[in-house]
């Protein structure tokens, strides 16, 4: 294993045009990596788990950067660092859950130099794949975190397929429930993906957590003008209240009309490879109202299939006391 | 291997150095401009010793590449003296024994200096927050906590002096 402060001889790439970083990926063949902020990037460099030979940085690309709004909501450049969007004003006054994921995200230093992009796109962060391990996700046969010994506190207890590993995105939780679009351009081509299906499981893709592939860059994130100003609720539960990844997280925004919910979305984050939409509970509220009664009847629906593994049989109760806490307030 | 040249201020002093594309902002510090206050605790972000300030903002220099430094200021636990006369937070740091190795020190200094800057009057819950991605594992962080506020306290003293000493 090698040493984790070395970055290995690699090569860089600074392009001032999407079309050009999405060529230089495409020409290099899986050898180039993308580079947003780097806090994901560099560890997996470092520690020689993942082998580019060339970085393509996005850091050179004004146009990916900044938050504006348009005619049906709020575009915001894949480059735009998450202490931007936690602390812009139009983010905090219309989608105050994105504004919250975003601030919980790990420490100030890498909020700072963190962008939203790299947060959805980021890898998971099992150890046994992250050491480097050829476990199924890396094109082995063999899940190391399923095992006997497995260490699996962290790990999934949904939506698994042979790998158990999680999406760590607290970002991916707020957008999937603000129903935001992902903006991918390739070459001169652009395509809109749903948020929700812009992360995959292991039945979908085992090697990826996302739809990106070579030569795809993340330009924005749309955010629809139709859950501005919603009722919300975030929270993300952790062992260290900051800079620690989330145990179990929840993201849930409401339209109410007089009393009654008319429109719900709820996700879950850490308990799926991707963020865990609550489709059971989203139907069981409409029609009433956010309190202790519609909770408490409810909850129960939050963890329904739920697989837990040897040492992870905590986050399903987790999850249901995080649907009580949102239907609550 | 090609080096990429940068240009680029440090602490006030334009910069100009040739790197490996791969080489951290902390290893350019350390091994080619001789600052050597920023610490490598872990490489992986996790402990906030090598913290720095680029363009305003507060940055794990083990994660940031010397080569995206180029253009802009980058200021580092050695700016924060004035000659001879520590920063109030290194009075206050030293007053309030808010170290005991002193490895995670600088990044904690750089890192209250940049909660200051944003926000001159913070609460201890403000200043807790602001210090979570720096690790300390021998002082047990009250003490720090402590010397920031009253750094914090100080500064806000001698900046008001200043506003009353301009009017007269
Ligand atoms: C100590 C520590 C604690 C952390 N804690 C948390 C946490 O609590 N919650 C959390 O959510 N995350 C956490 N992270 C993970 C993560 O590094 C950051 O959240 C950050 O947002 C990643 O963004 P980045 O811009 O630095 O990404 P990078 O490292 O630059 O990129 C990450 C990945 O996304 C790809 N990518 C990035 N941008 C694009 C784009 N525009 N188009 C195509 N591909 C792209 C890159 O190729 C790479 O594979 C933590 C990281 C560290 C080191
Ligand atoms: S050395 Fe950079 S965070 Fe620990
Ligand atoms: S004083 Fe030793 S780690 Fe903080």
């Amino acid at each position: 294993m090698a040493a984790h402060d070395v970055m290995p001889d690699i090569e860089l790439f600074q392009p001032v045009t999407v079309e050009d970083a999405s060529a230089i990926a495409r020409r290099l063949e899986g050898r180039g990596w993308v580079l947003a902020g780097g806090q994901d990037t560099y560890g997996w460099l470092k520690d020689r788990a993942k082998t580019a030979t060339a970085m393509i940085d996005l850091g050179t690309i004004e146009a990916l950067s900044g938050i504006e709004e348009t005619a049906d909501g709020v575009r915001i450049g894949a480059m735009t660092t998450l202490r931007t969007v936690s602390r812009d004003p139009l983010i905090r006054e219309r989608y105050a859950l994105l504004a919250e994921a975003a601030g919980k995200v790990a420490s100030p230093q890498i909020r700072n130099q963190g962008t939203l992009g790299g947060n959805v796109a980021q890898d998971t962060r099992c150890w046994y794949y992250r050491r480097g391990l050829s476990c199924y996700r890396a094109g082995g046969n063999i899940c190391y975190a399923d095992s006997p010994e497995g260490m699996n506190r962290e790990h999934a207890i949904l939506g698994a397929s042979r790998c158990v590993a999680v999406s760590p995105s607290d970002t991916g939780t707020a957008l999937v429930a603000l129903d935001a679009v992902m903006v991918i351009q390739n070459g001169g081509s652009v395509r809109r993906v749903p948020a929700a299906k812009f992360f995959v499981g292991p039945a979908v893709n085992i090697t990826h957590m996302t739809v990106l592939r070579e030569g795809d860059i993340l330009t924005a994130i749309e955010l629809p003008a139709a859950w501005a100003g919603a009722e919300h609720y975030f929270e993300k539960v952790a062992d260290r209240d900051v800079w620690d990844f989330a145990l179990v997280s929840i993201a849930a925004a409401f339209r109410t009309s007089g009393n009654a919910i008319e429109d719900a979305r709820l996700v879950c984050g850490a308990v799926s490879c991707v963020p865990h939409r609550l489709n059971a509970v989203e139907r069981a509220v409409i029609g009433r109202p956010r309190s202790e009664e519609t909770a408490e009847s409810v909850a129960g629906l939050a963890s329904q299939g739920a697989k837990p593994l040897n040492f992870n049989h905590f986050k399903a109760p987790l999850m249901e006391n995080l649907v009580k806490r949102a239907l609550r307030s | 291997m090609n080096g990429v040249q940068v240009s680029t201020t440090v602490n006030g002093d334009v910069e100009e150095f040739v790197c490996h594309p791969g080489e951290t902002l902390l290893e350019v510090l350390r091994n080619r401009l001789g600052l050597t206050g920023a610490k490598e605790g872990c490489g992986t972000g996790d402990c906030g010793a090598c913290s720095v300030i680029v363009d305003g903002q507060l940055v794990c220099s083990c994660l940031v590449l010397g080569a995206e430094v180029e253009g802009r200021k980058v200021a580092t636990v050695e700016g924060l003296a004035d000659g001879n006369r520590l920063h109030p937070l290194q009075d206050k740091f030293l007053e309030h024994a808010a170290l005991q190795c002193g490895i995670c020190t600088p990044g904690f200094l750089v890192a209250a200096k940049a909660l200051l800057d944003d926000n001159p009057d913070p609460t201890e819950e403000e200043i807790r927050y602001a210090l979570a991605g720096n690790l300390c594992r021998c002082t047990g962080y009250d003490k720090i906590v402590r010397a920031v506020d009253a750094a914090a306290a100080e500064l806000r003293k001698s900046s008001k002096k200043k506003a009353s000493g301009r009017k007269k």
